[in-house]
């Protein structure tokens, strides 16, 4: 392997079991700083209590819910931060920090205890205790109820209640960012045996006062909230608007405060008549996939020759009009703190494509790029690389799919298909999940076992920098041998009336990290936009 | 009504029941057909195969398919339409207050544009190739030629972006009088209307300029009848079947046709019902919906052609 460093020796050197006794050594408990989240918006000098805030969002349909272990959409995210609480959240540097639980603590890292915070209530009520945590945990294990993050919950082998407010999980094996992991809106907490989702029975900042599934979600301020003074407003409406004309329309006519995914064309429209636009750095990226099991991708110069072609500046600048910023092909984002700055940005070269490509010999294959409006801006990026390949006598017909069923009939069933990946809570996840050798979405089928070594190493890994530099070695690795080829890391767009206050950008994702709800406050002496 | 023409009209309503038949089973082979189900589009990119296989036993859709047929004809017996397979709530629960919202804008928009495009479309018969006739060709033409959504998408940003005089969106849980009902709708009933509008007068028309060519017409016009009469004694009665078929296709797409209104607006009416169960396949929502269409659709032809039978003496016998 390249940039194999010097911290743990020679390439091949560092065993799991090596990891876990490095670990055992430091014996001291992992605890999550008890600082406070820091209030958002903090430049906005008194934030007042009050006022009625209506939110549009880019899609609501009838599969819109209030089960956590069913949300799927930014909208069900952020009805989720509304209703629900989760025992850690995330800060805008995706870092986590206590919520509903008030110390996670671990000696080896696999077995945790979760201390949680005395004196939280249901909306109903009742108060939180083990049990509650207990259930809404294990559900996701559970087939029936169809879970969003039935893999990732696999990961909990145990979870007991220990004591009236007290939990243990025991997990498959060690994993320092398992309080990240519980970051995740879907674990958020419900009541023990909750199995009706018509309404919502959380300890969130809001209380549910109408839910109607495609329609519209409202929300009441929950006086007893524990993060008081939070939150600011009284009440709140969130509908969802998919057809972009329309969601700008009703912000623009002031019928709407806030809208999400605003278009990047209409941005300087929107900036010009007043109205603000929070740009949030998330990881979200729209990759091509080319597999190595299968078709051109099993030549590894074929491989490399793509990686060349990708102009990612113009896809930088003409798809996503600058709103985004370059990838590498690795999954992790320039503003993560665990970021490999170090590793050289693959160039776009035409030569050295071509040089590739023809050393391959599958100059002639003809297989398709297939791509999808349900992965973001796949189409655009595939018409700027068939451009390129042309340039390079490479003939890549573009095979253009239906958005609907696109990610269970196409993705990462062609040679070559492009996907659209979220970021997920911590780098052990996306590593787990997209990229280990056994992983369920490893778009190219790539396997490197020393890199499922190094992902089993970090995770047992208490050692900031030891842990920096394995993750660093893991994305040059990635870089270097996956069949991803990543253009481009999307900025999330999002426009509010100025006379909402307390927003800022998150790399946790839309809008704060869904969770917006819980810190803006309406300032109506700050006048209307034109 | 003698007996002749009450054979006539059963015909007519058993070639509907056929029709219906005919619908229900092809709603649920097409359903069948779509790729993927519920299971598939719930775990969407999260999906494992055990996960999805896990599911889809759990919500029966792993039984085959002439068993879950049969159990949806057996419902559909007792009126009984099922459980959402999404959000396990009755079909009837979730489409009640649906079909009142689509009822609601359908009806406001025939109240507007039936006796509007009678009128007009009279007029164009009447003044034929005048300057008023032209112009209302080259109108009717001009929005039936013109989408929808870009009358609607143009008009919200002139009336409700730039002058602030209606909202963009349609909420109606904001109308609490008679002048806030008046708001809310304006735009979406105006859209709607235009476009339904536009097509009726050019059928109207047609239909009554065949009628006027018939010689008996010419009949009324030398014996000197005045215009007005020859119109609504002569002419009109002679045109109800054409007539009444134009409108009757005009406003059946009112009821299901009219999604791109319905998401423009922000409105929730069956159409976006309809396609947010296609997008995630919950089959039991289609079948209703389409089920509804399809009876709708049914029902408003027959009338009319009960009402064209009804008007021809031949078929009265008398």
């Amino acid at each position: 392997m390249r940039g194999g460093r010097a911290p743990y020796g020679k390439a091949g050197a560092l065993g799991r079991r090596q990891a876990l006794r490095l670990a055992g050594a430091g014996l001291f408990a992992a605890t999550l700083p008890a600082r406070a989240v820091r209030a958002a918006g903090a430049q906005d000098p008194q934030p007042r209590r009050g006022g009625h805030l209506n939110f549009a969002g880019l899609a609501a349909s009838t599969a819109d819910t209030l089960d956590p272990a069913r949300f799927a959409l930014a909208t069900d995210y952020i009805r989720g931060h509304m209703f629900y609480d989760g025992l850690v959240m995330l800060d805008a540097e995706m870092m986590p920090h206590p919520a509903l639980a008030e110390r996670l603590e671990s000696d080896d890292l696999q077995t945790w205890h979760i201390t949680l915070r005395r004196g939280v209530t249901f909306h109903d009520g009742a108060a939180l205790t083990a049990a509650d945590v207990v259930y809404s945990l294990a559900r996701h294990k559970d087939p029936a109820v169809g879970s969003q993050q039935r893999v990732i919950a696999q990961e909990m082998a145990d979870i007991q209640a220990v004591g009236p407010l007290d939990v243990r999980v025991t997990l498959r094996g060690p994993n320092a960012d398992f309080p990240s992991m519980l970051g995740i809106v879907s674990f958020s907490i419900v009541r023990n045996g909750t199995t009706d989702f018509s309404q919502a029975n959380g300890t969130g900042p809001y209380t549910c006062t109408e839910f109607t599934p495609g329609v519209r979600t409202s929300g009441q301020r929950n006086p007893d909230y524990w993060r008081s003074p939070a939150p600011w407003l009284d009440s709140v409406d969130m509908i969802g608007i998919s057809d972009d004309m329309s969601r700008h329309n009703a912000l623009l006519s002031h019928d709407v405060d806030i809208i999400a995914s605003v278009n990047p064309r209409l941005v300087r429209l929107l900036r010009t008549r007043g109205f603000g636009i929070m740009e949030s750095p998330v990881g979200t990226y729209t990759d091509l996939a080319i597999r190595l099991d299968e078709g051109p991708g099993r030549s590894q110069d074929f491989v490399t020759g793509m990686k060349y072609l990708f102009n990612r500046e113009q896809v930088r600048d003409s798809v996503f009009l600058g709103f985004a910023r370059m990838g590498n092909d690795q999954p992790i984002p320039p503003e993560h703190r665990y970021f490999a700055a170090d590793l050289p940005q693959r160039p776009f070269d035409p030569d050295r494509a071509r040089f590739y490509l023809r050393r391959s010999g599958m100059m002639e294959t003809g297989v398709p790029l297939v791509c999808s409006p349900a992965a973001l801006a796949s189409v655009d990026i595939a018409v700027v690389l068939q451009y390129a390949a042309q340039q390079v006598g490479l003939s890549l017909p573009i095979r253009r799919m239906p958005a609907d069923g696109y990610w269970t009939e196409y993705w990462m069933k062609t040679p070559m298909g492009f996907g659209n990946t979220n970021p997920r809570p911590s780098l052990d996840m996306t590593f787990a999940l997209n990229f280990a050798s056994g992983a369920p979405w490893n778009e190219s089928r790539w396997r490197d076992p020393r890199f499922d070594q190094l992902l089993l190493a970090a995770r047992a890994q208490r050692d900031e920098a030891v842990r920096r530099q394995i993750y660093h070695d893991m994305q040059v690795m990635i870089h270097e041998g996956a069949g991803i080829c990543l253009p481009a890391f999307t900025t999330s767009l999002d426009a509010f009336n100025p006379r909402v206050r307390g927003l800022a950008p998150s790399q946790a994702g839309q809008l704060m990290g869904f969770d917006f709800l819980s810190h803006v406050w309406l300032d109506d002496a700050a006048g209307g936009a034109a | 009504m003698n007996a002749r023409l009450a054979r006539l009209v059963l015909r007519r309503i058993g070639a509907a029941l056929c029709s219906l038949l005919f619908v229900v089973v092809a709603i649920f082979a097409l359903t069948a057909a779509l790729p993927g189900d519920v299971a598939d589009m719930l775990l969407g990119q999260n999906a494992t195969p055990d996960a999805t296989q896990a599911l889809r036993h759990a919500l029966h859709l792993d039984q085959p398919l002439w068993l879950r047929f049969m159990h949806w004809c057996g419902g559909m017996l007792h009126g009984n339409a099922g459980n959402s397979l999404l959000t396990g709530r009755p079909v009837s629960e979730m489409l009640a207050p649906r079909l009142y919202n689509s009822l609601l804008l359908a009806g406001a928009t025939t109240l507007v544009a039936v006796p509007l495009a009678l009128v007009l479309g009279l007029a164009c018969a009447t003044w034929r190739d005048s300057v008023f006739d032209r112009v209302m060709t080259v109108l009717t033409l001009g929005i039936v030629s013109v989408p929808a959504f870009l009358i609607a998408t143009v008009s919200v940003f002139v009336f409700a972006v730039q002058f602030r005089v209606v909202p963009a969106l349609s909420d109606i849980r904001s109308i609490h009088s008679v002048g806030q009902f008046f708001l809310t709708f304006a735009m979406p009933v105006a859209t709607l209307a235009s476009i339904t509008m536009a097509q009726m007068i050019r059928m109207i028309r047609a239909c009554m300029i065949d009628v006027f060519s018939a010689p008996y017409m010419e009949m009324a016009v030398i014996k000197g009848v005045p215009p007005v009469r020859i119109m609504l004694h002569h002419a009109l009665p002679n045109a109800i079947g054409p007539v009444a078929n134009a409108i009757a296709l005009s406003l059946s797409s009112l009821l299901g046709g009219v999604v791109v209104i319905e998401t423009i607006f922000n409105y929730p009416g069956l159409a976006q019902l309809m396609v947010d169960s296609v997008m995630s396949r919950d089959v039991p929502i289609i079948q209703a919906c389409t089920l509804l269409f399809c009876m709708t659709y049914l029902f408003l032809t027959t009338l009319a052609d009960i009402v064209a039978l009804a008007s021809v003496p031949k078929g009265r016998g008398a």
